[in-house]
């Protein structure tokens, strides 16, 4: 069966219905957040740059941010036939990908990432069942509607599934 | 006030290429000095682009790179990066040790180390040059090395501009060394309030 791939950018989220396999390239210190209805199939992801919209200047586009992001794929999933009590979660991404002295802000973006998802996650009672975050290097992912498999790609840890 | 990059005229435009001309011409002349050869450079380009795009100027998310990264402070605050190909890399490294397998790219210490080098005196000689054009005190951290996919490398910039806007600029740089095509991008992303100090500096905005 032909599945469609739809690619989602930095800053950027997108749902559909069976089949598909939605992947986002070079994740760093963004987070990808990966939804999945096993029951209707259907599967969201958003790719994460910020913790919150609340603390930023610009928060026009909300697929940027944790808060507003989860907020938005699940609604939009529900539109296509998902059951919000039926959603579950995983999670990739978070790295710090340069290791600097300080612990400045910029350094630990990607751990803030992560724990807005999860925040965020909880709030609307969405389960997160595995995750693949932090560490130090990019991740390319994957995630497929027949099963919500998520495929994770390194340059140098190999590939894995969450 | 901030300046919106959406707003940007020809002149400041024109202003922000000549700056990335001046500071990579320097980093320029300081590699031919290193490695002993005539390097080229191509004229910088200046670029306003969504985060969508960001990713594929080096030729997609996924193409592995060597990044530099250092923060800036002073009267100019932001971030600065050298981006290099990883075939480039290897070239480099090849020319400055002496060694010629163009094919392993796994970099040992000392290799590393002298990437490091490389960065930290290219990303030095292109700020001294921004400094001296301007006046403006500009004090770079020690350059951190990652190497990884583009997409992961680039995204921390990114974000660090993401809080501000949902578009980057960024002021491109390519260079060449004869036959042996080494080519690698500067990226200078001041913060937001520092386009402003910036364009002052150089009497582009009263």
């Amino acid at each position: 069966m032909d599945i469609e791939i739809i690619k989602v950018g930095m800053a950027d989220l997108n749902s559909s219905r069976h089949p598909c396999m939605l992947t986002t390239l070079g994740l760093g210190s963004c987070v990808g957040v990966a939804l999945y209805d096993s029951t209707s199939k259907v599967a969201g992801l958003a790719h994460v740059m910020l913790p919150s919209s609340e603390q930023a200047k610009n928060n026009s586009n909300i697929a940027k941010f944790a808060d507003t992001a989860i907020v938005k794929l699940v609604d939009d999933m529900i539109k296509l036939g998902a059951r919000k009590d039926r959603i579950v979660a995983k999670l990739a991404g978070g790295a710090q990908m340069f290791v600097f002295n300080q612990s400045s802000d910029l350094m630990r973006i990607g751990y803030r990432n992560v724990v807005a998802s999860k925040e965020k996650l909880k709030l609307l009672n969405i389960p997160v069942i595995s995750e693949d975050t932090g560490g130090n290097y990019g991740r390319t992912i994957e995630l497929y509607s027949d099963d919500g498999r998520l495929m994770i790609k390194t340059i140098g840890f190999g590939i894995k599934q969450i | 006030m901030s300046i919106s990059f959406d707003e940007l005229n020809n002149i400041q435009m024109d202003v922000l290429r000549e700056i990335g001309n001046i500071g990579a011409g320097n980093a320029v002349t300081s590699l031919a000095k290193m490695i002993d050869k005539k390097v080229d450079m191509a004229v910088p380009e200046v670029k306003i682009m969504g985060f969508d795009k960001v990713s594929q100027i080096l030729g997609g998310e996924e193409i592995l790179v060597v990044g530099i990264l250092l923060n800036v402070t002073g009267d100019l605050t932001g971030n600065m990066m050298f981006i290099l190909d990883i075939n480039a890399a290897r070239k480099l490294v090849n020319i400055l040790l002496g060694s010629n397998d163009e094919t392993n790219l796994d970099f040992n210490e000392l290799e590393l180390s002298a990437l490091k080098e490389i960065g930290n005196i290219l990303t030095a000689s292109y700020l001294s040059a921004l400094a001296g054009l301007t006046n403006l005190k500009i004090l770079p951290s020690v350059p951190e090395l990652a190497i990884d996919m583009a997409g992961a490398i680039l995204s921390v910039p990114a974000i660090e501009f993401g809080k501000v806007g949902d578009s980057v600029l960024y002021i491109e740089t390519e260079f060449s060394e004869g036959i042996t095509k080494v080519f690698g991008d500067f990226l200078l992303i001041p913060d937001v309030e520092s386009y402003e100090v910036l364009l002052r500096a150089l009497g582009v905005i009263e």
